[in-house]
């Protein structure tokens, strides 16, 4: 399958989505419309998860996100724990400043079945 | 006119605002003012901290005002040339020593009230843990709105700005009134 690949702008992250099992969502998600943006992205899982790789990493690397993209980031992860076959970890990333961005990461481990890894960066 | 623009620019000089706007909030407007608000604020001696938290909650404040504009069922009628289009918002940052505010109007149905009044009210009625549970609670069993918030962007604004939300109505007629939300954040 393809991979997915969305070049970042003001208002959306970059997203890399690859079959290898490596998918990334880095930068900012505050569009007003999330729905539209993160269709692709959940669609795409849909299809991965047919034949998904052994491994399966998402890395998290959000500077910021809004409610709009929290109820969408949620449905990522909910559409990934849904994924059998393949061994899962998420990855959140925040900035060592950032208490609100790791408990936003807190809040999706407690909500979501899948394992969290929480990683302190200098800068996203 | 009873105010002169040398009025409200000394009105604005001392509630030390940033940015003003008034007028119909658009996504292109939102992306132009919160890229001006980030090099604004990147010459600015606070915190990055502090940068960062004063643009989160100002996307959420703007992007709750966009949405909620919408909310007017599409009958075209407008008020009276005195009142403006009821779509026409108006939003300011201000810098404080110690704190920013962001403040937002706009109109909306008086039928409204209420229902906005008791949702600030139970926001604003929680300490910290409550309102970060009860953020959970919404992000985990709340429905997506067509419009995206599901009813999150309230609750986020206090949790983030770690203050109580400040509010007020006016009733303008029985069709409309104005709602004032004032959100305070203290710099780190």
């Amino acid at each position: 399958m393809e991979d997915l690949k969305h070049e970042g702008s003001a208002k959306t992250p970059v997203v890399e989505f690859s079959s290898n099992g490596e998918l990334l969502l880095k930068g900012r998600s505050i569009p007003e419309n999330s729905i539209e943006f993160y269709k692709p992205l959940i669609e795409w899982l849909e299809s991965y998860s047919e034949s998904p790789n052994s491994t399966t990493v998402l890395s998290v690397q959000l500077e910021y996100f809004n409610t709009s993209s929290s109820k969408c980031i949620l449905d990522v992860f909910k559409k990934l724990e849904s994924v059998s076959g393949s061994e899962i970890t998420v990855k959140w990333h925040y900035e060592e400043d950032d208490e609100d961005m790791l408990e936003a990461g807190e809040d999706y481990e407690a909500i979501i079945d899948l394992p969290f890894e929480m990683i302190e960066v200098e800068e996203i | 006119m009873a105010t002169t623009t040398f009025d409200l620019y000394n009105l604005m000089e001392r509630d030390k605002v940033l940015l003003a706007f008034k007028g119909t909030v658009t996504s292109d407007l939102l992306s132009s003012v919160f890229q001006i608000m980030e090099s604004k604020m990147e010459d600015l001696n606070d915190s990055p901290a502090t940068k960062k938290k004063v643009f989160n909650v100002l996307v959420e404040c703007l992007q709750n005002l966009y949405h909620h504009i919408d909310d007017f069922d599409n009958d075209n009628a407008i008020f009276e040339t005195s009142k403006g289009d009821k779509k026409s918002a108006i939003f300011s940052i201000s810098r404080h020593d110690d704190y920013y505010n962001i403040v937002t109007g706009n109109f909306i149905y008086p039928k409204n009230v209420d229902e906005i009044t008791s949702k600030i009210t139970h926001i604003n009625s929680l300490d910290r843990d409550q309102l970060k549970a009860y953020y959970k609670e919404i992000l985990g069993n709340g429905k997506l709105s067509e419009k995206g918030g599901g009813g999150l962007g309230l609750i986020d604004i206090a949790k983030k700005s770690r203050n109580k939300l400040g509010y007020s109505f006016k009733e303008i007629d029985k069709d409309y009134s104005f709602f004032t939300l004032i959100v305070k954040i203290l710099k780190k």
